[in-house]
């Protein structure tokens, strides 16, 4: 990003320096509509919240101040903190491999196909458009005790046991349900990004004998490596955050084997209403994402690639 | 898609071998993958299966792949027992109504972030970005205290402006800007054309597949949306589809055929939405890429 910005001022010849160039004064109104919304309802939100997270504030009483008790509280006292936060990094971290894996490989097998993209891609992409309530219910349908799920798993011997009665299993069916719910974004993005790389690219690749194998690693991923790059960063925030699927099919349970700190989030604000102790968890998951997504910028440097 | 036995063709035998070789691969890619979307759409089998049982035979054991008693009418039934055209029409209106701000508002800042130079830039990019990173579940809270306070629960603008102005659209539409080349811009600048001109006529026209994924994805998201017009609306008269679906779980038991009902006819907005706008994202993406050579 800085390096694409230093090229271009190298190019232009110096202008004169005054107080708001014109540039500037066309960024400012550019930037105009989307800076208020993002102050009202962006800045003044998040303020407010970590300003909660250093009250105890339990709803219907006055906030009252008292400092960084919440958060010494989290990571000393909280016995299930740390279960929360391993839960929570165990399925970003897999579920973020697998999304990308899987959707990558569904858009790249798409692609190559000559007639019927169109078909797979609204295929792939239709559960994004059901209501997460819905999903879940069809899918709590699924995994209920003697339900499809258990038929299947009897008919094939797998001896596996109920997967939401499981506490090894139950973050399983949690990451199957997000990943059938969500892998049509990246597949459609991905597939978006491949219809794009030029068909030269690809034909020299092939006149110099390279394989499909080799045009994917060399070619097509490079080319389509910022696409990746947003759609890894993206999936990683919003897995850190995950919390619909696991409110509607296991409410972190069997015992706390699928509470995760947007569960948790949710259940310290809305069931046990300790407003600010829900904050400060929140700020926990911010810093949190925060620290991914540094990493990840800071990473995107060796593997994604810019048209500059 | 079909294979040949044989070839009759009098070519060289490794040609034949070769081409024949090439229609397995392809009728292997499309089983392959045809196996694969079948078992995706397996849950949508199953949530219609279920819309069209008795609620008894819903949790009957054992399982049985298709209905015993077809009850149709369980979709007539969902439709007329709840003012489920309110709930449509305010979905309708809260999507659209989010989708069209954030278009305009997302094209003109992620143009600015992605070709303007002004002093500051990196920092309040980083800073929209960063909001990106917000868990939603925390700032619903603070956004009822202000929305309440501007006097806006239970209207469309209370619904519609707290969630339009996500930096998510500033952030996907920039990546896409900074992949078209920027001669267009200077050639467009020679001639005098001014900023706005050249987003318009320039910029937004070349990133359409971009802006038809957004305008997608916002629209979904909004449709789906349950956690903000839960707490933005205070009636039934506001009240957007996944609420609605809600109610059919009462103290008195849970409608799962009712449920699963209106879930089908809820898909389908969303459905004719994606086969319309795929025609854009994918038309645009063949007119782009055989752009300037890239």
């Amino acid at each position: 990003m800085s390096e694409s910005a230093v090229a271009e001022i190298g190019l232009r010849p110096a202008q004169p320096r005054r107080l708001l160039k014109p540039e500037t004064q066309t960024a400012m109104l550019f930037l105009l509509p989307s800076f208020l919304g993002f102050m009202i309802f962006m800045a003044l939100p998040i303020l407010a919240s970590l300003a909660l997270s250093f009250t105890n504030w339990q709803l219907l009483t006055t906030p009252s101040f008292v400092g960084f008790q919440n958060y010494i509280k989290l990571f000393t006292v909280d016995p299930a903190f740390y279960t929360i936060l391993g839960n929570t990094l165990f399925f970003a971290v897999e579920y973020l491999a697998v999304n990308i894996i899987v959707s990558l490989t569904l858009a790249v097998w798409i692609s190559s196909l000559k007639r019927g993209k169109a078909i797979f891609r609204v295929i792939f992409f239709l559960p994004t458009f059901t209501p997460t309530i819905a999903a879940s219910v069809v899918w709590l349908l699924i995994f209920t005790p003697d339900g499809l799920a258990d038929s299947v798993i009897r008919w094939l011997g797998l001896g596996l046991p109920n997967f939401l009665l499981s506490s090894s299993w139950a973050m399983q069916a949690v990451v199957l349900v997000t990943l059938w719910a969500n892998v049509g974004y990246n597949v459609v993005m991905f597939n978006a990004a491949l219809d794009l790389v030029p068909k030269h690219y690809l034909e020299a690749a092939m006149i110099d004998g390279a394989g499909p194998w080799r045009r994917f690693w060399r070619i097509r991923l490079p080319l389509i490596s910022p696409t990746v790059f947003f759609a890894t960063v993206m999936t990683a925030i919003t897995s850190l955050q995950v919390f619909d699927e696991i409110f509607a099919m296991t409410r972190g349970g069997p015992g706390s084997a699928t509470a995760t700190l947007g569960f948790a989030i949710y259940q310290k604000g809305f069931t046990n209403f300790q407003m600010g102790y829900a904050s400060a968890l929140a700020w926990v998951m911010f810093v949190m994402i925060m620290g991914l997504t540094i990493l990840q910028f800071h990473m995107q440097r060796k593997w994604v690639h810019y048209d500059d | 898609m079909t294979t040949e036995a044989t070839s009759r063709h009098p070519h060289s035998q490794s040609q034949s071998r070769h081409r024949i070789l090439r229609r397995i691969g392809t009728f292997i890619s499309y089983a392959g993958l045809s196996l694969i979307a079948l078992l995706f759409l397996f849950p949508f089998f199953w949530m219609v299966s279920n819309a069209v049982r008795s609620n008894t035979e819903v949790l009957a054991v054992p399982v049985r792949i298709l209905p015993e008693e077809y009850q149709w009418g369980n979709f007539v039934e969902a439709l007329v027992s709840l003012p489920f055209g309110t709930f449509l029409m305010n979905s309708f209106i809260v999507a659209c109504g989010v989708t069209g701000i954030v278009l305009v508002v997302s094209c003109l800042s992620a143009y600015a972030f992605a070709r303007l130079r002004f002093p500051g830039r990196e920092v309040l990019l980083l800073t929209y970005l960063s909001t990106l990173m917000i868990p939603q579940v925390m700032l619903v809270i603070p956004l009822f205290l202000v929305v309440s306070k501007l006097g806006w629960i239970n209207t469309y603008h209370g619904m519609i402006l707290p969630v339009a102005f996500s930096s998510f659209g500033t952030f996907l539409l920039r990546q896409f800007i900074l992949g078209i080349p920027k001669d267009l811009d200077e050639a467009a600048m020679m001639d005098g054309a001014s900023r706005l001109r050249i987003l318009i006529t320039v910029i937004v026209p070349l990133a359409m597949p971009a802006i038809g994924l957004l305008s997608l994805f916002t629209f979904i998201a909004q449709w789906k949306s349950f956690l903000w017009p839960l707490i933005a609306t205070s009636g039934l008269d506001k009240a957007t589809l996944p609420l609605g679906l809600t109610l059919f779980q009462t103290q008195q038991g849970t409608s799962w055929n009712y449920i699963m009902a209106g879930a089908t006819i809820s898909m389908v907005p969303g459905v004719v939405l994606a086969i319309v706008l795929q025609r854009v994202i994918y038309r645009g993406i063949t007119v782009g890429s055989g752009f300037g050579g890239r």
